[in-house]
């Protein structure tokens, strides 16, 4: 399906809310396996995007990707920062051939392990990512099969990013970029329904 | 084609504080530092690292930097950048000084980076 403007729009603030309801969640999630800002540092970087969307209203998909990307790759300190600014970059160069969802995410992703490193299985945001765009391509993505895949991240141990630091310590929690991806898929089906 | 130094880390002391090692042994290598978020945060800041780049007077750069989201942001930075960078993944302290004195001593970049290759940690 071709993600349209306003849903796109709607897109980001749905999860900006999700974001902002569950920043302090997101932050324990991220207490015990890494340096406990990622809930703080996402709804800073999504405040961001509200802010830049006010400013100046993008005439196009590719414009709003790309705003959401700057105001992203500015505005958190963390890892999130790069890792999502990276995947709306890479949806907003992508935009500017189609409009097609499934391969506007395959852009995304492909960016986020480009940057990150980070492979299916080194529990990281890219599991959640590797998991849903299938599911959402085939059009049997749920809200049940996200928290699954989020879910999925708990038993694995961290290699990559400040948790990998822990190794086997790093098992029995949920990854916090994992959970923050859970709610972008998770306001991604509410915009587009 | 002169080289200079650039130092990344999440901590502003940090950032601040390695330069101040590195210059005793190269005190005619451009040195410049980006350290934490925009708002002295800990984290890092390409906004900060791209100053960094800018204001470092050498025409190609390395780059060196503490824990991986650093590493993202210097990615970032660098495809942004007009300047060469260089971007080791090296342990900070013990490289960025070999790589300061190995400059400083008029050392060649490939022979600099064949010392470099043993100090790769991440």
């Amino acid at each position: 399906m071709d993600l349209a403007l306003d849903q796109a729009t709607k897109w980001l603030e749905l999860f900006g809310d999700e974001i902002e309801k569950n920043k302090a969640y997101l932050s324990d999630l991220d207490t015990p396996i890494g340096d406990a800002d990622h809930g703080f540092n996402m709804a800073r970087g999504m405040e961001a995007v509200e802010t830049s969307l006010a400013q100046k209203a993008p005439a196009d998909l590719a414009g709003l990707f790309k705003q959401t990307a700057m105001a992203l790759i500015t505005k958190v300190g963390g890892a999130s920062g790069p890792l999502y600014g990276t995947a709306f970059l890479e949806m907003s160069k992508q935009a500017a051939q189609t409009s097609e969802l499934n391969s506007l995410l395959a852009a995304a992703l492909a960016g986020i392990k480009k940057r990150g490193g980070a492979a299916a299985g080194d529990k990281t945001m890219v599991d959640v990512w590797e998991a849903v765009l299938p599911e959402l391509a085939q059009g049997t993505l749920t809200d049940a099969k996200i928290d699954e895949a989020v879910e999925a991240t708990k038993p694995l141990i961290a290699k990559k990013g400040r948790a990998s630091y822990l190794g086997e310590r790093s098992k029995g929690h949920i990854d916090p970029g994992a959970m923050s991806s859970g709610y972008l898929f998770k306001a991604l089906l509410k915009a587009v329904a | 084609m002169n080289y200079g130094i650039v130092i990344v880390s999440h901590v502003p002391e940090l950032a601040q504080g390695l330069p101040k090692l590195l210059q005793q042994v190269a005190k005619d290598v451009p040195i410049t530092a980006a350290g934490g978020t925009d708002d002295d945060e800990i984290g890092t800041s390409v906004t900060k690292i791209m100053t960094a780049f800018a204001d470092n007077p050498a025409d190609e750069l390395l780059t060196f930097y503490d824990l991986g989201s650093a590493k993202m942001n210097l990615e970032l930075a660098s495809e942004m950048s007009d300047k060469p960078i260089h971007l080791y993944d090296t342990a900070l302290v013990e490289s960025a000084y070999s790589a300061a004195a190995l400059l400083e001593a008029g050392v060649k970049l490939p022979e600099i980076e064949a010392q470099l290759a043993p100090l790769k940690i991440k």
